[in-house]
């Protein structure tokens, strides 16, 4: 019975999001208030719907109801709870529905979030989401229905993929939805804007907030990801290149793209057609994320169940999609106008530059993962892209932008000197500079390759504070207290934001250049040296858990006879899908990471294990963490929250902005 | 002006069409580099009889199918009475290529479903797989007279595949 | 300079702390680590060869062992794979006809990006300096200049 009012909820949210569609957007062009009107209820009208039909197959789930196809194909009684009921998005069926309701809850927050729009641009936008919506639901209901019965009822379910059975499941595909159709929102501001034939500064002050948000959110998603693959997959890798994850990154370097040409739009009026071509595209390149995950074209560890007819309608459903809105975008944009003017040697200048670096960067990502297919497809055989293209090429794209990094907060708008910024930046030049080529001597290991790794990081850190320096100790030290309490919030958000892309560096390269691995055959009792600390081996014993044996080892690890910790690995069998997983064991430090790994038994007791030593690891997810605080600061900056309370005065504020 | 405006919606058209033509293709499938090249030289002792061995050479003179097949592959045993039935009728002789099995296993598989092979080479340690380029089970060669691999067939064999495509390349070898 | 040599070494001390010598005699195992994980593993196909479980992948393991211990080479090694698997076993894509536009895509699109760059900074100022000013700007550069008169005179 639930199953069938989920299902029916579904067939109801399709309804009313045409509604949302087709009566906002025709009112806005034939000038019909009653039928903008109806953009908001409608809007919340459907998340109540996409609610209920979530909850439905929750329910279902957490009920163990094996009556239904999905649950059947992807649960097990003897799971725990809480992965029962997160398995509702462990695959294809249920994560559309995630999909969607988070689409429903963006469109619920733009119709709280709006007072002050104009009420043509919010029906244009919601109705531009809920064509989206109508998208996914139509895909959900015609080809990848989550309430499909199964008949007669399984007795018992498949189960989860035991490498899904894991708090990673909890939280890395809804933060990362949160993400990906976040950017739904600046897209949708986009096309209002252009349907609207108006864009102005007005219209990226409202834009930034929702894209900051759902910036802050991609980033968090695709971190907890790869976080995850770094304990689940058990060989210490935390990025792969993969398709999948290439999917969540393409969108991600857009959209950090977006929000920086976002600021300059907001600031001095200019990069419009390019700011609103960066919305599109951020938001394409996640449909088309969705695209590469879900329809057999590229190989993935992470692709869901492949289908070719799912990926026709999918690839329709894009091709409408980011078609009309390229057409659009080549017919309006020319009209959308300048800008203030602004030097070669400038802040927008540099902004700009970051822009299309960031954005070459995403279309060099995109060429990578796509090369195979486009080889494959003229029939020149068939490669592989992997790692090693990906990291050459990375690498030399990046420098540029990280250098940019820091210069650009130091320069002047619209006309900045090189005199003047070498002279606020020498200082922090040189340390870096000093500092990444001694580092690495210091440290054991000197490649050029970790040095420049280390100057990014350094760069990126010595700018930022010098450049903090000069806005906040204006009044020297006495006055800085007052001087930084003065700083706006966005400053910060920038500043912790930037930090974390330091950070992140700092733990990339040195956990890059400077781990330690072994892979070894060990007796119990035997011992191995790794990195200063002793590694002793003590045998593998049996271990029953809720829903799997295992086999833990048990390994101390102790430094100058100090004993540290003692460290589990297991491996696991689970009860239905019996392919065996490896739980390895991390001591996690924030300046250094042991990890330990079960192999393969041997002969008699003895076992192959893999020992890592992992020098500041950690950083690359506090790196991101920062990120993501950065853009909580940055979002939540006084003017956007001021804004909602004044009047709305549209003719004034455009005025002001030119 | 106006052009510069649709470059991005033609990348996409393109970006479009390229993926459609995705959708039709297995990225999956591995094509073997050695189609048209001489297959690899192997000496293997024979499956039936541990003392005898089995060579490239064994193969030559004659069109052959060589099927790597094992007693743990489950998609073998959905090809293996296509194979007997072939092997009964007599349009080209089969060797097998018992990949990383264990001896008793794999007689016991042969004596349950039925032998198509001519002989079958014992390859305990999967080397010579790996010089065939196998890298799943079950996979066929069509070799030629001067033992030259002519085609693949990666995964079972299919009515549809054998009557399509194997048994006319055969015929066409065979002069 | 003295001041950026004081913060320099202060940062190498804090580095002493965090990490650990690499020991010498590895250079086979490193080899060996290198080449694996440059290889793909054709049974999960998103793995190399180095983190996969699967059988092949351990056979394959065993084989480059075996030749890095008969003295061959890096080439040689990846050489003899790709003879027998094709070029999908290789992750770095060899540069070929077919390969160009990967290898270089990335950078003709950063000069692209730059060249249309500056080209349209370029034309860009050409544009705005010669916009004339629409009837509002009129106006208010008017009330500007009359203002001014205005004062100067009281």
């Amino acid at each position: 019975m639930i199953p069938e009012i989920g299902h029916f909820a579904l067939i109801i949210a399709l309804g009313v999001a045409l509604v949302q569609t087709i009566l906002p957007l025709a009112g806005a062009v034939r000038g019909i208030p009653s039928w903008m009107a109806v953009a908001r209820p409608a809007a919340r009208a459907q998340f109540v719907f996409l609610f209920v039909a979530f909850a439905c197959l929750t329910q279902a789930f957490a009920a163990n109801d094996f009556s239904l196809l999905y649950v059947a194909n992807n649960s097990h009684s003897a799971m725990p709870w809480y992965y029962r009921v997160t398995a509702v998005w462990g695959a294809h069926e249920g994560s559309l529905l995630l999909w969607a309701f988070t689409l429903s809850g963006w469109m619920v927050a733009v119709s709280f979030f709006s007072r002050n729009l104009p009420q043509e641009f919010v029906a244009r936008v919601l109705g531009v989401m809920g064509f989206v919506s109508v998208g996914f639901l139509l895909f959900m209901l015609l080809t990848s229905n989550p309430f499909e019965r199964l008949l007669p009822a399984a007795v018992e379910g498949r189960e989860l993929n035991p490498l899904l059975q894991d708090f990673g499941l909890i939280v890395h595909p809804p933060m990362l939805y949160m993400g990906y159709v976040g950017f739904s929102v600046a897209f949708s501001f986009a096309i209002a804007a252009l349907l609207g034939g108006k864009l102005d500064a007005a219209w990226a002050r409202w834009s930034r907030p929702w894209t900051t948000v759902a910036w802050m959110f991609l980033t968090i998603g695709i971190a907890l990801g790869s976080w995850w693959a770094y304990y689940e997959l058990g060989w210490g890798g935390w990025w792969f290149w993969d398709p999948v994850e290439n999917a969540s990154f393409i969108p991600w370097l857009m959209g950090t793209a977006l929000i920086h040409s976002l600021a300059v739009t907001e600031k001095r009026g200019g990069f419009k057609s390019w700011t609103v071509l960066l919305a599109i595209l951020a938001f394409s390149l996640s449909l088309l994320g969705t695209f590469l995950v879900r329809s057999g074209v590229l190989t993935s560890v992470h692709a869901f169940a492949t289908d070719p007819e799912r990926g026709l309608f999918i690839l329709l459903f894009l091709g409408v999609v980011v078609g009309i809105s390229l057409a659009l975008y080549a017919w309006r944009a020319p009209r959308v106008g300048l800008g203030g003017d602004f030097a070669l040697v400038s802040r927008e200048a540099m902004l700009l530059g970051n822009n299309v670096l960031l954005a070459v960067a995403s279309a060099s990502v995109l060429l990578g993962t796509l090369y195979p297919l486009i080889v494959d497809a003229l029939g020149l055989g068939k490669i592989s892209v992997g790692p090693p293209y990906f990291n050459s090429i990375f690498i030399p794209l990046m420098t540029p932008v990280i250098f940019l990094m820091g210069v650009g907060p130091v320069a002047r708008w619209k006309q900045a000197s090189v005199p003047e910024l070498w002279t606020r930046l020498r200082w922090a030049l040189m340390v870096s500079v000093v500092t990444a080529l001694l580092l690495p001597v210091v440290m054991g290991k000197w490649s050029p390759l970790i040095s420049l790794g280390l100057f990014m990081a350094l760069w990126i850190i010595s700018s930022s504070l010098k450049n903090l320096w000069d806005v906040a100790g204006r009044n020297g030290l006495s006055g800085l207290a007052r001087g930084l309490a003065a700083i706006p919030r966005g400053y910060y958000g920038m500043l912790f934001a930037h930090l974390g892309v330091a950070a992140f560096a700092l733990g990339v390269c040195i956990s890059g250049g400077y781990s330690q691995e072994k892979e070894l055959r060990m007796e119990p009792g035997q011992s191995v040296q790794m990195a200063g600390y002793n590694f002793r081996f003590d045998g593998v014993r049996d271990v029953t858990g809720p829903n799997y044996q295992a086999k833990e080892g048990v390994v101390q690890v102790s430094k100058n006879g100090k004993e540290i910790v003692v460290m589990r690995p297991q491996k696991r069998v689970h009860l239905v899908q019996r392919d065996p997983t490896t739980e390895a064991d991390i001591e996690a430090g924030f300046l250094r990471h042991l990890y330990v790994a079960l192999g393969e038994p041997v002969s008699g007791e003895a076992w192959s294990l893999r020992l890592y030593y992992k020098p500041f690891v950690q950083w690359i997810w506090m790196g991101t963490l920062l990120m993501f605080f950065g853009g909580l600061l940055a979002a939540t900056d006084r003017r956007y929250r001021l804004a909602t309370r004044r009047a709305p005065d549209y003719a004034a504020q455009t005025a002001l902005a030119r | 002006m106006k052009a510069r405006y649709l470059a991005p919606l033609g990348i996409f058209v393109l970006l479009v069409v390229l993926l459609w033509a995705g959708l039709y293709l297995n990225p999956r499938e591995v094509p073997s580099p050695l189609i048209d090249k001489p297959a690899p030289e192997f000496t293997l002792p024979l499956l039936h009889d541990a003392g005898k061995q089995i060579a490239r050479k064994d193969l030559l003179g004659q069109v052959t199918l060589l099927n790597v097949w094992a007693s743990w592959c489950d998609a073998c045993r959905e090809e293996h009475p296509l194979l007997v039935e072939l092997a009964r009728s007599g349009q080209v002789p089969i060797y097998g290529l018992n990949y990383k099995d264990a001896r008793e296993d794999a007689l016991r598989w042969l004596n349950g479903l039925g032998n198509p092979y001519v002989a079958s080479a014992f390859d305990e340690q999967g080397k010579v797989g790996i010089d065939y380029g196998v890298y799943g089970v079950p996979e066929t060669y069509v070799i030629d007279r001067e033992g030259v691999i002519r085609y693949k067939v990666i995964g079972p064999l299919t009515e549809d595949s054998l009557k399509n495509t194997v048994l006319p390349l055969i015929r066409k070898l065979q002069g | 300079m003295k001041s950026v040599l004081a913060v320099c070494l202060l940062l190498c001390a804090f580095s002493l702390w965090a990490a650990a010598p690499v020991p010498q005699d590895e250079k086979l195992e490193a080899r060996y680590r290198a080449l694996t994980s440059e290889l793909r593993c054709l049974v999960c196909q998103n793995e190399s060869i180095a983190d996969s479980h699967a059988d092949l992948a351990k056979d394959l393991r065993n084989q480059v062992r075996a030749m890095l211990e008969q003295g061959k080479t890096d080439q040689e090694i990846m050489n003899y794979l790709t003879a027998r698997y094709g070029d999908f076993v290789r992750f770095r894509p060899p540069l070929k006809p077919a390969t160009v536009a990967l290898w270089f895509g990335p950078f003709v699109l950063m000069a692209l990006g730059g060249g249309l760059l500056v080209a349209y900074m370029a034309r860009r100022r050409m544009r705005v300096s010669n916009a004339p000013l629409s009837a509002g700007e009129r106006e208010k550069l008017a009330a500007l200049l009359h203002g001014a008169g205005d004062e100067g005179k009281g």
